[in-house]
């Protein structure tokens, strides 16, 4: 017998007692009770260490933030966003994207109540690589992406895309439990929110 | 039939019982100091942002509904999840126990030709004992989470679900990478966040040459086919996402039916887990994805004692676990004696409830017992898992001493008769002469007096006083 059948033959006689099919109680939040508080999502952010800069302009802040420094980003990404010197994904290898100072993304989600913004490999935020080896990732977010909680998130992903979900920079908890920024994924994370221009 | 994990590979059974293996904990008051800071700043690190949440208990009840329902149609998810799975370009092993696991594991290891893989922390595969298994096969496992790491530097065993070397504080770590690590820097500082450069730095050049991962997972999604790994560091990112070929183990109990019921878990984790809102990194894949990512994904889906659990209608609430050791930081004979007192790489109330389910109750017998029953696991347990209920049904389990069974009988015959309860009375404060306070009972009382203190006998006893009125 293969394994699966004995596994499943296993399971099947410790199921004998035929156990309840619960109904799944959803009386949790789902759905939006309030326009989508974006000085809540700010402050999330900052709480765990994102930087947030509030702009009609999105290449002057990315070009403050990147100083005389030289970023990669997918081929989605409007080059009118990127400073000259910018290199565009189109099969960088993996040297060629560490040695990068950042990487600027677009989001296809945030999250407000957790301060996470999720990333889908789309055109604009690329596969996933691009996003983990610089040390500073940039974040283009609109506000149209944004939604209050995590059920509404999951609600608009698609599962079949590779999915990440950040919430800050690099941590870790595993230095006598306190969270500490800076391990293996970027150290920096910097988010830029669109405003409309006034 | 349903069949327990097999001895004699993995890590579910410890070389002694509970309470020897406690008394060494015990006489170590580093170990003690540190178990402490760190169970207090998670509690309070998790109850802020728990408090934060209004719907917190509709969440609890909708997780523990979601994981009995899972349990009860466990055999048609599984069989989905290995379709979606597989339409999606991934390859799905079954597993009857860590023997089989290993074997697949080491074998498509082999297969790329790599003799080094690097590793995502996973339960999984710490329960199941991979590393030995590929060391043996010639195959270096780099361990790539910071807590992993340390363990491994300082060929130590993990003592925490989420946090394995919980038991060291900052400055044993900063000895543990001085002495250990290759290339590190002398003048390392005890700083958290230099251990933690010391640690990108060292594994920078590994993450980029590595073309095997080896994963875990924390949820498999039945209607999608997706899994998902929860992570603070991004050495999990890192996992996912440069090598060609990924592996990845995950317990039959780890799937979830519906995408959508992805919104209640990841709610309940970080918050139960980590104290955070979420988790720094979250990654989903769903097979293979061309152009992004390992090109060759495996699934391997690990039974080991899992039905088991399954056919115990009382126990098997212990498999809705989704590893989050809250149970862990709020208990107060973990908080005094660590995990390696467990013996298994589930420690504290749920390794407890878990182990001796997994390996048969008569291969942990002591375990069901490492519980003063006060219920704060069940309080914590984000999904509601009613941990003492499961430890006094196991104790029953567990094989009783001949001794205690006399013992039982006797204080029954006596308090049935109130001339002979009267003459036991009078003994009892004799008995005070034997030593103080039960510990000069003979032998076998004397183990149970070992750890508790039989109250002083009164001056006089109710029956006396009652006579002289």
């Amino acid at each position: 017998m293969s394994s699966k059948n004995l596994i499943l033959r296993r399971i099947r006689e410790a199921l004998g007692d035929n156990p309840a099919q619960p109904e799944i109680p959803r009386d949790y939040r789902r759905a939006a009770e309030a326009p989508v508080d974006l000085d809540l999502l700010v402050e999330r952010l900052e709480d765990y260490k994102a930087v947030v800069h509030r702009t009609s302009d999105i290449s002057d802040a990315i070009s403050r933030i990147v100083g005389d420094g030289q970023v990669v980003a997918p081929p989605g990404v409007p080059v009118e966003w990127l400073p000259r010197g910018s290199k565009t994904d189109n099969g960088l290898t993996a040297a060629e994207i560490a040695e990068s100072d950042g990487v600027v993304t677009a989001a296809a989600v945030a999250i407000v109540e957790t301060g996470t913004i999720v990333l889908d490999a789309s055109p604009d935020q690329g596969r996933r690589i691009l996003s983990l080896l610089p040390d500073l990732h940039i974040c283009v977010l609109r506000p149209d992406q944004v939604v209050a909680s995590v059920p509404e998130a999951v609600a608009r992903l698609t599962p079949g895309r590779p999915l990440t979900w950040i919430s800050g920079p690099s941590a870790t908890s595993d230095i006598e439990l306190n969270r500490v920024e800076g391990v293996h994924g970027p150290r920096n994370l910097h988010i830029v929110l669109v405003e409309e221009a006034a | 039939m349903s069949t327990h994990a097999p001895k004699g590979v993995g890590h579910l059974r410890g070389d002694e019982p509970f309470p020897a293996a406690a008394k060494v904990a015990l006489a170590n008051p580093q170990l003690r100091r540190n178990l402490q800071h760190a169970t207090t700043t998670i509690r309070g690190k998790s109850g802020r942002v728990i408090a934060e949440l209004p719907d917190w208990q509709e969440l609890r009840s909708a997780g523990s509904a979601l994981k009995a329902y899972t349990m009860a149609n466990l055999p048609r998810l599984l069989e989905q999840l290995e379709e979606k799975v597989t339409a999606a370009g991934g390859v799905v092993h079954w597993a009857a126990d860590a023997t089989e696991a290993n074997r697949i594991v080491t074998d498509l290891v082999r297969r790329t030709g790599e003799q080094r893989v690097i590793k995502v922390k996973s339960m999984a595969t710490q329960e199941i004992g991979l590393n030995e298994a590929l060391e043996e096969a010639g195959i270096t496992p780099v361990e790539t989470d910071l807590a992993e790491l340390i363990v491994q530097l300082g060929h130590d065993k993990p003592s925490h679900i989420l946090v394995p070397a919980i038991h060291r504080n900052r400055s044993e770590i900063r000895e543990i990478f001085l002495r250990e690590m290759p290339g590190v820097d002398p003048d390392l500082t005890d700083n958290p966040p230099d251990l933690a450069g010391a640690a990108r730095r060292y594994l920078r050049e590994t993450f980029l040459s590595t073309r095997v991962a080896v994963s875990g997972a924390n949820f498999g999604v039945a209607e999608t086919g997706t899994l998902a790994v929860v992570e603070s560091e991004g050495n999990g990112r890192m996992c996912l996402t440069l090598p060609d070929t990924l592996i990845t183990v995950m317990g039959i109990e780890k799937v979830v039916p519906a995408w959508a019921d992805l919104e209640v878990f990841l709610q309940l984790l970080p918050r139960a887990s980590t104290g955070e809102r979420m988790n720094p990194y979250t990654s989903m894949w769903t097979g293979v994805t061309p152009g992004d990512g390992p090109q060759n994904f495996h699934l391997v889906l690990l039974d080991n004692g899992r039905t088991a659990v399954l056919a115990d209608e009382v126990g098997r609430q212990a498999l809705h676990c989704i590893r989050c050791s809250a149970c862990l930081n709020v208990c107060p004979v973990y908080e005094r004696t660590g995990g390696h007192a467990y013996g298994s790489v589930y420690p504290g109330p749920i390794g407890a409830v878990l182990s001796p389910q997994l390996t048969g109750v008569e291969d942990n017998s002591s375990l069901p017992y490492a519980s003063s029953l006060c219920g704060a696991c069940f309080d914590a347990c984000p999904v509601k898992i009613d941990i003492p209920s499961i430890l006094v049904h196991l104790r029953n389990q567990a094989p009783h001493p001949r001794s205690e069974k006399a013992a039982m009988a006797a204080a029954a015959y006596a308090m049935d008769r109130p001339r002979v309860y009267e003459r036991a009375q009078k003994a009892a404060r004799i008995a005070k002469l034997l030593g103080k306070r039960g510990r000069g009972l003979p032998p076998p009382l004397n183990g149970w007096a070992a750890s508790r203190d039989l109250p002083e006998p009164p001056a006089e006893t109710f029956r006396d006083w009652w006579r002289g009125r």
